[in-house]
C-alpha cells in the first residue's frame, strides 16, 4: 500500500520540480540552491520505496540540470546517485560551499553540503541519529530568499489526507500510553509534527483536510505557540506558502528537540513497528533531535526551555567558550584634590572594582581569567576627555549607594508630556545628564536635564575669530545664542525606534523604520552619517560600551555591527528566524547579544562573527536586554511579561522573574548589579533582588553539562518592590552613577 | 480598515479557521470599482484571498505597534506594514479615536461602511486654526523615595478605592495587590496588612487594631487644609477645597476629616454660626467629588451632620435676615448625592432618610424652617419622591401657608418662611406636574386639586410647558459657550414673573461653562415667560474682575448678546450688593463686590422682583461666595426646570 503511494509521488514530485523551477527561471541563485533540495527530495523518496522509481526521478532531475547548463550541480548529483549512502565527503563540500557563497559568515558550523550527506544516510531508518549525529544547521542562514519552490517541494511526499489525523492520534495514543517520566519528553514532538503535518496537507491541496486536522488537533498545542498557530491558520492555501516567512522558518530550520535516549528509542521502537512511515519521515526530514544520555526531563523542565520558534537551542551551539570577564580598566591617574578626596578614592577604588572582578582580594590588576585579550578587538585610545569623564566616573561612584533588600533605590521618573502616543525609545546618557527621544515622527529630541543648557558649536566663520591660545576656547567656541533645554533632531522619515548616546556624549545613534541609522552630532546638533544597509525597519541600535563600534537590528533578521567611520557593516550577523528586536553590547564589548521576535536571544561573538549562544525559553517577542555589569549575567525580557536570567558563561537559564502582565520594554541592573529594575507596558517599575537569585542556582557539572537546570518555583521571593506609574507605560530605565534609577515613559492620558 | 484588521488580529483561537470575508463584501467592493456581475465562486476565492492578505498585513502592523511602544493599532501601522510588502500606503486615513461605522440595508444586503462626507474646502479656509497642540515636555517626579512610593498627584493613588473597600469591609483579607511580599518595603503604608499578617500567624483572628499614624507632612497638610476651609481667605478656601476634591493621597485622613466636619456642625449649630456651617457643607462637598476616597465608612458621622444643615430649626443668628435657605437647599442637594451613590439595599440610607424627612414634614409642630428643609431635602430626590410624597400634601401645605400668608399677622419670621415653602414646592412640583399631568391646564380643576396653591402652581405648569415646547423648538440656536478656568458664578435672586410671589435669594447652580443663548429670530407673539437676565461682576482684591451674562429664562424679545457695557450703562443697576466682610468672618477678608444687576423685559416684573429682592440684599453674602469655587453640574432656572432636576 505504503509502496504503490509512494510511487505515484514520485512522479509528482518529479512534475513539481520540473514545473516550478522553470517557472521560476530566475538564474543561477536559483540553481544553486535547487541542488539541495531536490536531492533531498531523491534522497528522501529513496528511504521507504523501492530503488526503481527513484532512478527515475534522478534520471528526470539530471536531465532538466543538463537542459539548464548547470553541469556543476550534475556531477554532484551523478556522484551523489552513485555513491549513494558512503558518499565521497570532500569534493561535495567544496560545491555547496560556493553554492551558497555570497552567505556572510554565519553561525553555521557546518555547510549544506554536511547536511545533504547525513540526510542521505539518515534516510536510512537504521542509521541511529545518536551515533551519528547530523551536524544540521539552518541551511538558509544568511540568505535573503531561500527559494521557496525548492523549499516547499519538500512537502510534496504525501499520503492518504484521510489517514492524517489518524496517523496523528495513534501517535498522541502512544505517548499518552508510556511511562510518566517519558511523556513529558515525547510530548515536544506534538507541535512541530502538527505543524509539518498540516502545512503538508496545505501543501498539497487538501483544504478542507487540513482545515479539520488544525480544527481537531490545534487545541492540544501547548498555548505559547499560540502567536505561530494563528499565522498558521490562516495559511490555508498553497500559494499562500510562497513567501509566509513562517512557513519558510519551518521549513529551512530543523525544528530542534531535547530528548533522553530512552525516550528516543521508545518513540523509533513504537513508530518502527507501526510501520508509520509518514510521521517517520517528518521526524527525519524537518526534526532535530538532540539526543542526551541521562534521566528524561520534567514537564517544567521543557517548558523553561521552549516556545522558541524553531524548539530548543542545541546544546553544541552553546559548547564555545565566551570570554564574559571585564577588560582591565585602564591606569588613571586620580588627581588629589585634597586630603579628604585623597582618602575616598583610596578607599573607593577597590570597592568599584570589586562587584566586577570575581576574584579581587587586593588591588592587583591582574587580568581576569575570563576576560578576553585586552587587544582581542581593537578598542578606541582613549583621549584626554575620556580620562576626565572617567575620574569623574570613580568620584562618583564613591558616593554610590550600596543597594540591597534593605536599601532600595530611589526612582526618578521623566514623563513625557503630550507625546500622543508616539514616544518610542529613550536613552540616557552614562553620567544622566541628557535624555534622548525618539518619536514616531521622525524626530529626535534631546533634552538636558542639569542646568547647563545644550548649545551648539559656532559656524566656522565665527570660529575663526576665536583666539585658539585663550584657556577657555572650549567655551569660546560655543555659541550662546542658540542655548536651550531641548534641542530637535530632524533627517529620519520614518518612526525612530532605537536611539543611542555614545559613551563620550558627543553622538548620538538612532534607528528608524526607513532602514537607515543615523548618527548625530551633540557639538553641531546636525546628521553625520546615514547608514545604509538594513532595507527595513531597524528596531534597535546600541552604541558600544568603548564607542567606535555599534550594533543593529532590524526587520530583515541580520543585525550588523558598524564602526562609526565606515559606512558599510563591518561583521553581519544572520541566523535569527525572525525579526531582530532589541541588540545590546556585552560590557567588555567582544559579544553582542540579539533577541529576536523568533523568541531566541543570540549571543555572537564581534571577532569571529560567529553565533556563540542560542537561548531559548521566552514564549513571546524579546523586547529587553541587559548584561549585569560584571559581564556574567544577561536578563531578558519579552512580550509574555516574564524577565528570564541567563548565565552567560555557561549558556543557562538561571532565573525566571514573574509578576509583569505585559511586555517588558525595559531592564536595568544596578551599577554593581545587586539589583535589577524592570519596565512595562503594564505601567509598573519592578525591583528584583538579583543576588539572591544567582546565588540561589546551584551548578553542579551535571546540570552544567546538560543545561537542565531546576528553577526556583517562586520568584515573589525576589521581588523587592513594584512602583506603579500613572498610566505611564515605562520603556527606559538607567542607574546613575549614584545608583538613583531613572525611569522615562510617555504619559497617555 | 484599521479597526477591521485590529479586531481580525485580536482574534482568538477558536475562531481562528473560519474568520473569512463575506463572500457579499466582495461583491459590494467589486460593484463600488464598476466590475458589475461577479461569480460566485471567484467571490469565494477572492475573499479567502483578500481575508489572508489582510490576516497578514494585520500581523505585520501588530510589531510596529508593539515597537511603537503602543497598545493601540493606529492607521501608520498599516502603513508601515504595506510599505513592508512594497504596496503603496493608503493616503488619507489618519488615527481617530473612534471611527463611526455606519450600517445601512437595503435590496437583502447588508453594509457597514465608514462616511466620508464631502469637505468645502473655502469652510476649512475660512474656519479659524485649531489651536496647535503643545509641544513634548519632560517632567520629572518621584516615583518611589527609598523604596516608598510618595503620595503625590503624580503617582497613582497609594490606596486604590476598591483597597480601601476592602479594609473596611473585609479587614482580616487586607493584601495589598502586588506588595504583599514585599516586606522590607512596608514602612509606613503597609503597616496595618503586616501587623495582620502578624495576627494570622497566631491562633486569634481578631480584627486588626488599624493605627491611622499620620506622618508629620500629614499633619501639617491636614492643619492647613482644615484652616483653610474655615478659615476667611476665600482663595485659600478654594484651593484648599480643590485639594481635597482632587487629591489622590487623603484617604488616611479621612477620618480625621469626617470628625472635624461632624464636631464642627455640632459646635456650629448650637452657636448658629451659619457660615461655618457652610464652609463645612463645601468640605463635605468637595471630599464627595474625590473620586479616589471610599467614603462609606464614615457616613454615619457624614450624614447626620448634612442632615442638620438641612433641617434644623435655626441655622443662623437673625432667621429674618440671613439667607440659610441656601445652606439648607445646599445640603438637601448633598444628600439627595449622597442616596444615590452611596445607598444600597443593606444601608438603606435613602429610604432611611425619606423616612426621616416625611416625619418631621407630617408632624404639625414643625416650625417653617424645618418644614422647608424636610421638602427641600425629600425633592431633591427625584421626580418619583415628589410625585408620591410632596404631590398628595400640597392641598394640605397649601391650606398652611394660605392660613400664614392671609390670616392675622404673626411674626415676620413665620411669614417669611412660609413664602420659602410655597416658591420651593412651586419650583419642584411644576415640573413634576408638567410632565405627568395631561392637558389642559385649567385653573379651577388645579385650585380642585392641589387646593390654596392651585392657581399659581397652574401659572408655573403652564410656563414649564412652555419652556419645554421653546427648548424642543431650539434646535438650530447659535451657542456660545464661555469657559472659565474656575466656575465661580453666582446669582441670588430669579424674579417671577406673574405669580406676584418672589422668591428670595436662592442659590443657583450654574454650569462651569455659560451657555448664552442668543434666541433665534423668533416670533414675539409667542408667549414666553419675562426673561430675567443677571449681570454680575465679582470683583476681589486678587483676581481680575470677572462680568457675567446669564439668562436664566430664553426670552423672545431680546437677545443677550448686547454688550455688557451697553447694558449696565443704559439701565440703573437695581440690585447692589456689597459686602464687606460681613459678621463674625474677620477683617481680613479681601473686599469682594458683587453687582447684581436684574434687566428684566417688563418694568413691572422688575419692580415687583426689587421689592421682593431689597430687604434680604443687605447681608446676603455668604451665599454668594458659598458658590465661588464650587463645581456646579446644572442650571436651575425655574424657566429651565422642565430638564428633571436629575
Amino acid at each position: 500500500m505504503a509502496a504503490v503511494q509512494d510511487g505515484q509521488l514520485n512522479l509528482e514530485v518529479e512534475k513539481d520540480i520540473k514545473t516550478e523551477i522553470t517557472n521560476d527561471g530566475s538564474g543561477n541563485i536559483n540553481a544553486s540552491s535547487s541542488s539541495p533540495g531536490s536531492t533531498s527530495s531523491g534522497g528522501k523518496s529513496k528511504s521507504p520505496a523501492g530503488s526503481g522509481e527513484d532512478q527515475q526521478t534522478l534520471l528526470a532531475v539530471l536531465q532538466f540540470l543538463k537542459r539548464n547548463k548547470l553541469t556543476e550541480s550534475v556531477d554532484i548529483l551523478r556522484r551523489e546517485a552513485g555513491l549513494s549512502a558512503d558518499a565521497d565527503d570532500s569534493p561535495v563540500s567544496e560545491s555547496a560551499g560556493a553554492g551558497s557563497g555570497g552567505v556572510p559568515s554565519v553561525g553555521a558550523d557546518g555547510g549544506d553540503a554536511n547536511s545533504l550527506l547525513s540526510r542521505v544516510s539518515i534516510a536510512t531508518p537504521v542509521a541511529p541519529p545518536a551515533t551519528a549525529p547530523p551536524k544540521v544547521v539552518a541551511a538558509s542562514g544568511g540568505e535573503d530568499q531561500p527559494d521557496v519552490n525548492v523549499v516547499l517541494s519538500a512537502y510534496s511526499q504525501q499520503g492518504d489526507p484521510v489517514l492524517y489525523p489518524l496517523y496523528y492520534n495513534g501517535l498522541k495514543k502512544f505517548i499518552e500510553s508510556v511511562l510518566d517520566c517519558h511523556r513529558a519528553e515525547l510530548s515536544q514532538v506534538f507541535y512541530p509534527l502538527f505543524v509539518h503535518m498540516y502545512l503538508e496537507l496545505v501543501y498539497n491541496n487538501h483544504e478542507n483536510e487540513a482545515k479539520q486536522f488544525f480544527e481537531k488537533f490545534s487545541g492540544d498545542q501547548e498555548c505559547y505557540y499560540e502567536e505561530d498557530l494563528r499565522i498558521l491558520s490562516s495559511m490555508s492555501k498553497k500559494e499562500h506558502m510562497k513567501g509566509n516567512e513562517t512557513m519558510l522558518d519551518f521549513r529551512t530550520s530543523k525544528f530542534v528537540l531535547r530528548i533522553s535516549r530512552d525516550s528516543y528509542q521508545l518513540l523509533k521502537r513504537h513508530l518502527q513497528e507501526r510501520q508509520n512511515n509518514q510521521i517517520w519521515n517528518i521526524i527525519q526530514e524537518h526534526l532535530y533531535i538532540d539526543i542526551f544520555d541521562g534521566m528524561p526531563r520534567s514537564k517544567s523542565q521543557i517548558d523553561a526551555m521552549s516556545g522558541s520558534l524553531a524548539g530548543e537551542g542545541k546544546r553544541d551551539a552553546n559548547k564555545a567558550k565566551v570570554f564574559y570577564g571585564l577588560l582591565k580598566e585602564p591606569e588613571i591617574e586620580v588627581p588629589l584634590d585634597d586630603e579628604d578626596e585623597e582618602a575616598e578614592n583610596e578607599e573607593g577604588k577597590p570597592k568599584k572594582k570589586k562587584p566586577k572582578k570575581d576574584s579581587m582580594g587586593s588591588k592587583s590588576k591582574k587580568q581576569d581569567p575570563n576576560a578576553p585579550q585586552q587587544t582581542r578587538i581593537p578598542l578606541p585610545e582613549l583621549k584626554d576627555s575620556d580620562k576626565l569623564d572617567k575620574i569623574m566616573n570613580m568620584k562618583e561612584a564613591t558616593k554610590k549607594i550600596r543597594l540591597g533588600p534593605d536599601n532600595l533605590p530611589s526612582i526618578c521618573f521623566y514623563s513625557f508630556l503630550n507625546a500622543y502616543q508616539g514616544l518610542t525609545a529613550v536613552d540616557f546618557t552614562d553620567d544622566s545628564s541628557l535624555i534622548a527621544g525618539g518619536f514616531a515622527d521622525s524626530t529626535v529630541r534631546v533634552w538636558s536635564v542639569t542646568p547647563k543648557k545644550l548649545r551648539r558649536v559656532k559656524s566656522a566663520a565665527d570660529l575663526s575669530n576665536i583666539d585658539k591660545e585663550s584657556d577657555d576656547v572650549l567655551e569660546r567656541i560655543m555659541d550662546e545664542k542658540t542655548a536651550s533645554e531641548s534641542k530637535i533632531l530632524y533627517g529620519h522619515s520614518g518612526p525612530v525606534y532605537g536611539i543611542s548616546f555614545s559613551p563620550d556624549r558627543n553622538y548620538l545613534l538612532s534607528s528608524s523604520e526607513d532602514g537607515t541609522v543615523r548618527l548625530w552630532s551633540l557639538q553641531t546638533f546636525t546628521c553625520l552619517v546615514g547608514y545604509k544597509g538594513h532595507n527595513y525597519p531597524v528596531w534597535d541600535t546600541q552604541f558600544s560600551p568603548y564607542g567606535y563600534y555599534f550594533i543593529s537590528g532590524g526587520h530583515d533578521r541580520v543585525a550588523r555591527l558598524w564602526a562609526t567611520d565606515h559606512y558599510q557593516p563591518l561583521r553581519m550577523f544572520a541566523g535569527h528566524l525572525a525579526d531582530i528586536t532589541c541588540t545590546r553590547f556585552h560590557p567588555n564589548s567582544n559579544y553582542v547579544a540579539t533577541g529576536s521576535a523568533d523568541r531566541t536571544i543570540r549571543l555572537w561573538d564581534v571577532l569571529t562573527g560567529n553565533c556563540v549562544r542560542i537561548l531559548t525559553g521566552h514564549k513571546g517577542p524579546i523586547h529587553s536586554l541587559a548584561f549585569s555589569p560584571n559581564g556574567k549575567f544577561m536578563a531578558s525580557g519579552a512580550t509574555d511579561g516574564r524577565v528570564l536570567l541567563w548565565d552567560v558563561g555557561h549558556g543557562l537559564m538561571v532565573g525566571e522573574l514573574k509578576g509583569h502582565t505585559d511586555t517588558i520594554y525595559a531592564l536595568k541592573f544596578s551599577r554593581d548589579g545587586e539589583i535589577l529594575a524592570s519596565g512595562s507596558m503594564d505601567n509598573t517599575v519592578k525591583l528584583w533582588d538579583t543576588l539572591k537569585a544567582f546565588d540561589d542556582v546551584e551548578l553542579d557539572d551535571f546540570t552544567a553539562a546538560t543545561g537542565h537546570i531546576h528553577l526556583p518555583e517562586n520568584s515573589q521571593e525576589l521581588l523587592l518592590g513594584t512602583y506603579m506609574t500613572k498610566s505611564t507605560p515605562v520603556i527606559h530605565l538607567h542607574f546613575t552613577r549614584r545608583n538613583l534609577l531613572l525611569a522615562a515613559g510617555a504619559y497617555n492620558p | 480598515m484599521s479597526d477591521m484588521s485590529a479586531t481580525m488580529a485580536e482574534e482568538r483561537r477558536p475562531k481562528q479557521c473560519t474568520v473569512v470575508l463575506p463572500t457579499e463584501s466582495m461583491k459590494a467592493m467589486a460593484e463600488s470599482i464598476g466590475v458589475g456581475q461577479l461569480q460566485e465562486e471567484s467571490c469565494a476565492a477572492l475573499s479567502e484571498e483578500v481575508s489572508y492578505r489582510i490576516k497578514e498585513i494585520a500581523q505585520d502592523a501588530l510589531k510596529f505597534m508593539h515597537h511603537g511602544k503602543r497598545r493601540k493599532l493606529t492607521t501608520s501601522d498599516i502603513d508601515h506594514a504595506l510599505k513592508l510588502k512594497n504596496v503603496e500606503p493608503l493616503y488619507g486615513f489618519q488615527s481617530q479615536e473612534f471611527i463611526p461605522f455606519r450600517f445601512a440595508s437595503g435590496g437583502g444586503r447588508e453594509l457597514h461602511f465608514y462616511e466620508e462626507k464631502e469637505v468645502d474646502l473655502s469652510d476649512i479656509i475660512n474656519t479659524p486654526l485649531p489651536r496647535v497642540p503643545l509641544d513634548v515636555s519632560l517632567k520629572a517626579h518621584w516615583l518611589s523615595i527609598e523604596g516608598v512610593q510618595p503620595a503625590i498627584p503624580e503617582n497613582p493613588p497609594p490606596a486604590p478605592k476598591e483597597q480601601q473597600k476592602a479594609e473596611s469591609t473585609e479587614p482580616l483579607k487586607v493584601v495589598k495587590p502586588g506588595q504583599e511580599e514585599e516586606g522590607s518595603i512596608q514602612k509606613g503604608q503597609g503597616a496595618i496588612s503586616a501587623e495582620a499578617k502578624g495576627k494570622k500567624e497566631g491562633l486569634m483572628r481578631m480584627k486588626p487594631r488599624s493605627t491611622h499614624e499620620l506622618s508629620v507632612e500629614q499633619q501639617l497638610y491636614y492643619k492647613e487644609i482644615t484652616e483653610a476651609c474655615v478659615g476667611s481667605c476665600e482663595a485659600k478656601r478654594a484651593e484648599a477645597l480643590q485639594s481635597i476634591a482632587t487629591d489622590p493621597g487623603l484617604y488616611q485622613m479621612l477620618p480625621r476629616f469626617s470628625t472635624f466636619i461632624s464636631e464642627g456642625v455640632r459646635v456650629n449649630v448650637v452657636q448658629n454660626n451659619l457660615a461655618l456651617l457652610i464652609y463645612l457643607m463645601r468640605m463635605v462637598k468637595a471630599l464627595m467629588d474625590n473620586p479616589t476616597l471610599y467614603l462609606e465608612k464614615y457616613l454615619h458621622e457624614l450624614i447626620p451632620a448634612v442632615v442638620t444643615c438641612i433641617v434644623s430649626k435655626q441655622l443662623c443668628l437673625r432667621p429674618d435676615v440671613d439667607n440659610h435657605w441656601a445652606l439648607r437647599d445646599f445640603a438637601a442637594r448633598l444628600m439627595a448625592q449622597s442616596c444615590k451613590t452611596f445607598s444600597t439595599t443593606t444601608n438603606n440610607i435613602q429610604s432611611r432618610i425619606t423616612k426621616t424627612f416625611t416625619k418631621s414634614w407630617l408632624d404639625e409642630k414643625t416650625q417653617w424652617t424645618t418644614r422647608y428643609g424636610c421638602i427641600a431635602g425629600l425633592s431633591e430626590l427625584g421626580p418619583d419622591v415628589i410625585k408620591t410624597l410632596i404631590l398628595p400634601r400640597l392641598t394640605v401645605e397649601g391650606a398652611r401657608i394660605k392660613a400664614v400668608s392671609e390670616g392675622p399677622v404673626v411674626s415676620n419670621i413665620d411669614k417669611i418662611g412660609a413664602d420659602h415653602v410655597q416658591s420651593l414646592l412651586l419650583k419642584h412640583c411644576a415640573s413634576v406636574i408638567a410632565k405627568t399631568r395631561p392637558l389642559p391646564d385649567n385653573m379651577e380643576q388645579y385650585r380642585a386639586d392641589y387646593g390654596y396653591l392651585g392657581p399659581t402652581l397652574c401659572s408655573h405648569v403652564v410656563k414649564a410647558r412652555a419652556q419645554a415646547a421653546l427648548q424642543a423648538q431650539q434646535v438650530n440656536r447659535t451657542t456660545l459657550t464661555i469657559t472659565q478656568p474656575r466656575p465661580t458664578l453666582t446669582v441670588s435672586q430669579s424674579g417671577i414673573g406673574g405669580s406676584g410671589g418672589s422668591r428670595s435669594p436662592s442659590i443657583i447652580k450654574v454650569p462651569s461653562s455659560l451657555t448664552l443663548m442668543s434666541t433665534r429670530p423668533g416670533t414675539p407673539t409667542q408667549p414666553s415667560p419675562p426673561a430675567t437676565k443677571y449681570i454680575v461682576m465679582a470683583t476681589s482684591a486678587g483676581a481680575s474682575s470677572t462680568q457675567q451674562v446669564i439668562t436664566l429664562s430664553s426670552s423672545s424679545g431680546s437677545s443677550v448678546t448686547s454688550t455688557v457695557a451697553s447694558a449696565t450703562s443704559t439701565l440703573q443697576p437695581l440690585v447692589k450688593l456689597e459686602s464687606r466682610g460681613a459678621g463674625g468672618l474677620g477683617g481680613s477678608r479681601p473686599l469682594q463686590k458683587y453687582i447684581v444687576v436684574s434687566l428684566p423685559t417688563s418694568a413691572s416684573s422688575s419692580l415687583e422682583s426689587k421689592s421682593g429682592m431689597l430687604p434680604p440684599s443687605s447681608s446676603s453674602t455668604s451665599p454668594i461666595s458659598l458658590e465661588a469655587g464650587m463645581k456646579m453640574d446644572r442650571s436651575d432656572s425655574p424657566g429651565a426646570s422642565t430638564q428633571s432636576p436629575h
